[in-house]
């Protein structure tokens, strides 16, 4: 059986090419950063900026708070049957001063998280099917020195 | 206080809370005809009518206000509909209020009214992949008790909240829902049966998350003079103050349903009060009263540990302080201001557009002394607040 082709979830969001990232954009006038990406006018409501560059964020970050989730979620999530529960972290970026959820990476359960511990984004499987993965940004824990 | 502020609740009506299943607009029409019975005002001197959308019912939804006009028969009076998800209620109040204050009516019917579909709120239907709402629930499998369970685990951390305070809250508020005839589930619970119910979020249990519910709220409001003229022997009951104010940038608290929080790289945030200390303070500042003055309060608690956040950020504590309020029994019914005295979004469940329209019902009845078996005793002013999706929230002084 031919291996799945592997795509985004959803086009744009983050680098599928080298180490993953997260891909925000940077405000040219002020620096402020938003993800998703920001196309037309800077957040900060002091500034006009209007102009962007688009940059990667930062890898690892550490756990703002985190949770489970564990019923199905409903639709528009595709859920694995039978359905496995997962954790959500979200995630502050301490460059760009900013916090980011996503679900943590299969396996590791609440017991497993703490606030203030080091995660890393990976890219992993949101969902399949018959000719595709579909790749989602996800948090895995940074082992515990 | 100043006249020129405050408009007056001449009348306000519930339909009951429940899982009905039957059009949203009998439960607006109940209510609103409820409300105008105990307002002693005929439909037909209505000016204006103000209605909160429910999103989740159509076409008719999306129009409450002619809505609910056209289901109590055409008069010719002025409509407008509003929606601004969890906070669609104050939003209606707002704008009915603003009509009185201008001169431009005397009487305004306010309504909202939901019927909802079992289990999560998801988003509506279709594949919109623009829309952060949807992108959440596909992208994150993240539902709305998944932002509660943040919160309460951040709170657990950085204040020593424990599960025990969480369930706590649940208790107090099944016990003062229990004597409301308009909350959804009415039975007392004991904190052995909240830690036994299903962890669903983690650390939130079944119990501790708010349900989706059925039901609908009215308020009759009218200019002070004209209420003078027409009130009867009763207090009454006034509104100085309805806050919908927005976050200010940079918004730090990651809120339903966005995937990020504002970067505070250009804009340091962190001396900010926070968007929802902000709700209550822009109401207060409105109103010309102060956290000290509220003798009784409605707060969302979407979830039981959210309730503790909102002792504090109305002003009742200290950030961090709510876990003793708590424990000391200062929130509960006999305490030094009891909070969600009608048994909250705990007992009722949300019936999104009419429950802040709900929370002011339960004050006009607190100050007026006719919430029998769950009465606060004294209090002469109330305040409530909420929050919902997409920065809005909402927070209404009530005075007598």
């Amino acid at each position: 059986m031919a291996a799945k082709t592997r795509v985004p979830a959803v086009e744009g969001w983050f680098r599928t090419e080298g180490d993953p990232a997260l891909l925000g954009s940077r405000c040219r006038t002020c620096g402020t950063y938003a993800f998703p990406r920001e196309g037309f006018l800077c957040r900060n409501p002091a500034c006009d900026g209007t102009e962007f560059d688009e940059v990667p964020l930062s890898r690892r970050g550490r756990v703002w708070s985190y949770t489970d989730a564990r019923y199905t979620p409903p639709a528009p999530y595709v859920a694995a049957d039978p359905y496995v529960p997962f954790c959500i972290a979200a995630v502050e970026l301490a460059e760009e001063r900013m916090v980011v959820m996503g679900q943590v990476v299969p396996g590791v359960a609440v017991e497993d998280l703490a606030v203030g511990d080091e995660v890393e984004l990976v890219l992993d499987v949101l969902y399949e099917d018959d000719e595709h993965e579909y790749l989602v940004w996800k948090w895995r824990p940074v082992a515990r020195g | 206080m100043a006249d020129d502020r405050r408009v007056a609740v001449l009348g306000v009506g519930m339909h009951p809370w429940g899982k009905w299943g039957r059009n949203f607009v009998e439960y607006g029409v109940a209510a609103a005809r409820a409300a105008l019975a105990d307002a002693g005002v005929a439909w037909g001197d209505v000016q204006f009518v103000s209605g909160a959308d429910t999103i989740r019912n159509g076409y008719p939804g999306f129009v409450a206000g002619a809505t609910f006009a056209q289901a109590l028969g055409w008069t010719g009076a002025r409509v407008a509909s509003a929606y601004a998800a969890c906070a669609s209620g104050a939003t209606a109040i707002a704008a009915a209020r603003a009509q009185i204050l201008a001169g431009l009516c005397e009487v305004a019917l306010v309504v909202g009214a939901d019927t909802t579909p079992k289990g999560f709120f998801a988003p509506v239907g279709g594949e919109r992949r623009d829309d952060p709402d949807w992108l959440r629930f596909h992208l994150l499998g993240a539902t709305n008790p998944t932002y509660f369970a943040l919160y309460a685990r951040r709170r657990m951390e950085l204040f020593g909240a424990t599960e025990t305070d969480f369930a706590a809250v649940k208790v107090k508020n099944a016990r003062a829902g229990a004597a409301n005839p308009y909350a959804r589930y009415r039975a007392e619970v004991s904190a052995e049966e909240v830690l036994a119910s299903p962890m669903v979020a983690d650390p939130l249990r079944l119990l501790e998350i708010c349900a989706t519910s059925d039901g609908g709220a009215a308020l009759v409001l009218a200019s002070m003079d004209f209420a003078r003229h027409h009130a009867g022997a009763g207090p009454l009951v006034a509104i100085p103050a309805v806050s919908t104010v927005t976050p200010r940038f940079p918004q730090t608290v990651i809120e339903m349903p966005n995937f990020a929080t504002d970067s505070a790289v250009a804009v340091d945030g962190a001396g900010g009060p926070g968007f929802r200390r902000s709700i209550a303070a822009a109401a207060y500042e409105e109103a010309g009263v102060a956290p000290e003055d509220v003798g009784v309060a409605e707060v969302y608690d979407l979830s039981s540990a959210l309730e503790l956040d909102w002792y504090e950020d109305i002003g009742l504590c200290k950030e961090g302080e709510a876990e003793r309020l708590l424990r000391d029994g200062d929130t509960a019914l006999g305490g030094r201001v009891p909070v969600n005295p009608s048994g909250g979004l705990s007992s009722f469940g949300e019936a999104i557009p009419a429950q802040a329209i709900a929370q002011v019902c339960e004050l006009v009845w607190q100050l007026r002394g006719q919430a029998e078996g769950r009465q606060v005793e004294g209090a002469t002013v109330g305040v409530t607040a909420n929050q919902g999706l997409f920065g809005h929230g909402s927070s209404v002084v009530v005075t007598r």
